[in-house]
């Protein structure tokens, strides 16, 4: 029988130990379901599901929700919106109770003195022009002024098909502010003209995005095995999709065969009742999905399977300490 | 549905199961370490496991507590487990 410890040397074997206990139990919650800023490509809005329910308005329901989610067992709440920090008591709600990491475009700034600690990831969607374009305004030069040097802060940097060859300008910028990067792939659920992923597109970025990793490993988060997982859509030779994903809600799962998933992973709606399909938009094409979590967690849900080879494991154990550090179960 | 009583079957019995479950290669029950670890070796994790309880609930008709499960690290707890609680019954 293949064992963990006959597949690694022991500085492997000490990472593998580092991770294998974690066992991670995250959610998703929609905060609200507005937003600030409108970005095209953006499957919140594009999916309507700023409409799948009225939001909560009262904070004490979200206090007691909160603990419900512990006791079934949640330890890494993830919020997201619309824009979350347009409801900082929601926020806190989750702060104060347990491991939380927020989403943001970064145009208000998260008080430190309230959430000393919380993880922040602010969403970016290219250079100066591919925000304009995108987002109708450049995030970056607010956010990086809010968070320049705060170490619980890194970039969602959405990289585009037109970024193809500008990456590395955007991760300097990112440097020279004090902070890190996370890079994942735009899925264009809108069909933006021009921004929907070509074959040819999706080989250059796998090469870029590995050459970022190799030139700024101080700054880049992420994993060559990633970025393969995400450029490719197939993982040990089994392409992604709806039998594969992970991400799905566990009571509205009723796949069969089921597939290996997330334990009790729930994405709930700002009603903390109405439960959505999966992590992502449900109008979504599963065979294109590009959601960076959903590939991370497709990999570390398949662990066993990567016991194949000494290579195999390491790519695992890269892409799980990948994860555990962009929510702070490991350092940087 | 006849259940065996002798703790050394049972750790044979939860072997075999494992390796089906798990589809484990190169191991029979009998040559399967009941210590060794679980998580840290063999790389099983909280949904094998998750699986492997239910599978012992149907054999056995003893629920495992998901509290219980950072305990059950190796092969001979798991069978203690179940063990002392059909003794109990």
């Amino acid at each position: 029988m293949k064992t963990v410890s006959s597949l690694l040397d022991d500085h492997w074997y000490e990472r593998y130990k580092k991770i294998s206990k974690l066992n991670i139990r995250s959610s998703i919650y929609d905060v609200t379901n507005r937003c600030n800023l409108r970005c095209k490509g953006c499957f919140f809005f594009s999916s309507g599901e700023h409409e799948a329910a009225p939001e909560q308005m009262d904070i004490r329901h979200w206090d007691t929700f909160v603990d419900k989610e512990m006791a079934r067992g949640v330890n890494l709440a993830i919020l997201i919106g619309g824009e979350p920090t347009l409801c900082l008591d929601r926020v806190e709600a989750f702060y104060k109770r347990l491991p939380t990491f927020c989403a943001t475009n970064g145009l208000i700034k998260v008080p430190r003195d309230r959430f000393p600690d919380m993880m922040i990831g602010i969403s970016l969607w290219g250079d100066e022009e591919a925000e304009r374009v995108l987002r109708g305004k450049d995030t970056f030069a607010i956010s990086s002024g809010h968070y320049a040097g705060d170490p619980h802060v890194y970039y969602l940097y959405t990289i585009t098909p037109r970024q193809i060859g500008q990456t590395e300008r955007v991760i300097r910028k990112i440097r020279d502010v004090g902070l890190k990067v996370h890079m994942q792939l735009l899925s264009n659920d809108e069909g933006v003209d021009g921004f929907s992923w070509q074959p040819e597109e999706l080989i250059a970025i796998r090469a870029e995005m590995d050459a970022m990793l190799d030139a700024y490993p101080g700054t880049v988060i992420s994993s060559k095995y990633y970025h393969e997982i995400i450029t490719t859509g197939k993982m040990l030779g089994r392409p992604f999709g709806w039998m594969e994903c992970p991400s799905v809600t566990q009571p509205l799962d009723h796949r069969n065969p089921a597939p290996r998933r997330l334990a009790n992973f729930i994405r709930w709606a700002s009603d903390l009742q109405t439960m959505h399909r999966c992590c992502t938009s449900e109008t979504r094409d599963c065979t294109t999905c590009k959601d960076g979590a959903a590939h991370m967690s497709w990999v570390m849900v398949n662990k066993r399977a990567h016991m194949r080879t000494t290579r195999d494991l390491h790519n695992w154990i890269e892409v799980y300490e990948m994860f555990a550090k962009l929510y702070q179960f490991l350092p940087w | 549905m006849a259940v065996e009583t002798d703790l050394d079957q049972m750790i044979l019995s939860i072997a075999q199961i494992m390796i089906d479950e798990l589809k484990l290669e190169d191991v029979t029950a009998e040559t399967f370490d009941p210590d060794i670890d679980l998580v840290d070796e063999v790389g099983i994790d909280s949904m094998d496991l998750a699986t492997i309880a239910l599978v012992l609930r149907d054999k056995y008709a003893v629920r495992i507590d998901e509290d219980d499960y950072p305990k059950l690290t190796t092969l001979r707890p798991i069978s203690d487990y179940i063990h002392r609680k059909l003794s109990a019954s």
